[in-house]
């Protein structure tokens, strides 16, 4: 099993490609580490 | 030409709080065989009016309606209850996944191949030093080693991807490398977490906390090598160090959000490195005018609402930093006497030093299960039998 | 990983769904991972693609145009990568 690791946060993600050339500016799927709240022991 | 339904940011949804927690800490007992000088939980003695076992089920039926997924459960040392395992068993079979911190006094080889046997159940082996000369100064005479024999049992019987748990101090931020080297000869998963001035952690906070320039080789070696390596998003404080979004994690204070702390009596607190009547929510037994049990103190307690408004910057307005630092930690904060809406005492660009050096109060909480004193590690084999031990005469 | 949007695809039975007011959260007990969907529309594409026989015909179904399912089939993607979203019969 991989380590949890936060695959992108809010102000570190890519935005998504399209093919076309305007950007998508938020994805719609965001990966979150179940480690990365803090506040957590 | 794409159009998508408006796509909320992320850390702002968090913010505002959810229904229920993402996940959260429950402290199952006070009761320690350790007497850890920085114990954020200020564990020791056993609390009288500990949970008890059905009383800790039914919290477990109420977080699997709220479909929370994840517990953290810790103490004390939580393996010295005797319903420890059926607890864990009766999590994992409703739906809430387990994790459980412990210095590894009860893992033993053959709870190892049990806990091997498990797919649901995570377990966190806390250390404070690579060696036993500095972890030992910190929690104990020999607990370094149960920890390592704790760990090879782990190997040895197959359990996969056990977490090391650190917290950093002054004393080990020089052992990072070798807790990484250690973590990866037991096939486990190295975790560092930052000191909060909280428990008996306020008493030596000034002596143990990194200093300046420690935090900025903290910083530079979780950006170099902290690819693999765990933080329970505890360093979003130093943020301001390098690029918005090098450290992983939300990057936000959980507290109240999307995290939380039931205690060993079914106090609810913000956070478990908030023990104190000012981040006390409710308790899951008693209706305090919001409704008993846990999803009601989740949803409804004022001190939560208040959490998830809008927070001020306050006097870091002006700093460029306070997007990604968000002021810090309100813990460290609060116990080191500080203003909650100014600068966090570790704050990089140094604005918490000048507020460090004055006078101020430190909040002391009436939470306090500590013994008397520190002891030498004795392996108990069941907890203390009375909440106090003075002397009656 | 190559992920194609013209097979059956299902949620993995480890993945538990927690709905929100403006999405919902994703939280595999396997592997531990988070996902978090941020709007109802990915949430609706999710939850019954199992019941379609492709990826597009879920988005379809959800009242995604062709023209539109770019971002959609991109989360898909995401969902693939981490073990969310698994293809085959149950």
């Amino acid at each position: 099993m991989e380590p949890n690791q936060v695959d992108g946060n809010e102000t570190g993600a890519a935005p998504a490609a399209t093919s076309g050339a305007e950007l998508v500016t938020e994805t719609l799927v965001e990966e979150v580490s179940i480690d990365g709240m803090c506040g957590v022991y | 030409m794409t159009s998508l339904q408006p796509v909320p940011r992320l850390v702002e949804q968090f913010e505002h709080g959810l229904d229920a927690p993402i996940c959260l800490t429950w402290e199952l007992t006070y009761a320690c065989n350790l007497a850890c000088v920085h114990c954020l939980s200020s564990s020791g003695k056993r609390d009288p009016r500990e949970l008890t076992t059905q009383q800790c089920k039914d919290i477990i039926d109420e977080l699997e309606r709220m479909q929370v997924f994840y517990v953290n459960i810790g103490g004390g040392e939580p393996t010295v209850r005797p319903d420890f395992w059926e607890l864990v068993d009766y999590a994992t079979a409703h739906h809430v996944g387990v994790k459980f911190s412990t210095n590894g006094v009860r893992i033993t080889p053959e709870v190892a191949k049990r806990l091997a046997a498990s797919d649901y159940v995570d377990v966190q082996i806390s250390l404070d030093g690579a060696t036993a000369e500095v972890n030992d100064a910190v929690r104990g005479a020999g607990s370094f080693a149960m920890a390592i024999r704790a760990l090879e049992n782990l190997a040895e019987a197959g359990f996969k991807d056990a977490k090391i748990s650190v917290v950093v101090t002054r004393h080990n931020v020089d052992q990072l490398d070798e807790f990484a080297a250690l973590a990866a000869r037991y096939g486990a998963t190295l975790r560092i977490t930052r000191l909060r001035p909280s428990g008996r952690g306020a008493d030596v906070w000034d002596e143990l906390h990194p200093t300046a320039e420690q935090q900025v080789q903290l910083y530079d070696w979780l950006v170099a090598k902290g690819d693999r390596v765990l933080t329970g998003d505890s360093f979003f404080h130093l943020s301001g160090l390098g690029e918005p979004g090098a450290l992983a994690g939300l990057n936000l204070c959980g507290a109240g959000r999307v995290v939380c702390l039931i205690d060993p009596v079914g106090d609810v607190y913000a956070c478990p490195f908030a023990i104190h009547d000012r981040f006390l929510a409710g308790n899951i037994l008693s209706d305090s005018g919001f409704g008993s049990g846990f999803a009601n103190v989740w949803k409804n307690a004022p001190l939560f609402r208040e959490l998830r408004e809008p927070q001020s910057a306050g006097a870091c307005s002006s700093c460029g930093h306070y997007d990604s630092c968000r002021g810090g930690c309100m813990a460290a904060k609060f116990f080191t006497g500080l203003p909650l809406d100014g600068p966090d005492p570790e704050c990089v660009e140094g604005y918490g030093a000048p507020a460090l050096a004055q006078e101020r109060v430190k909040p002391k909480s009436s939470v306090d299960h500590s013994r008397a004193k520190p002891v030498m590690l004795k392996l108990l084999t069941k907890p203390p039998a009375r909440l106090c031990n003075e002397s009656p005469v | 990983m190559a992920f194609d949007p013209d097979v059956r695809w299902r949620l993995h039975h480890q993945v538990a769904v927690r709905p929100e007011p403006f999405g919902a959260l994703l939280y595999h007990f396997g592997t531990r991972k988070l996902s978090f969907l941020k709007n109802t529309t990915i949430v609706e594409v999710v939850n019954s693609i199992g019941d379609h026989p492709d990826a597009r015909s879920a988005c379809r179904a959800a009242g995604i145009d062709d023209a539109q399912q770019a971002p959609y089939l991109h989360a898909l993607r995401v969902l693939a990568e981490s073990k969310m979203l698994v293809t085959g019969e149950a």
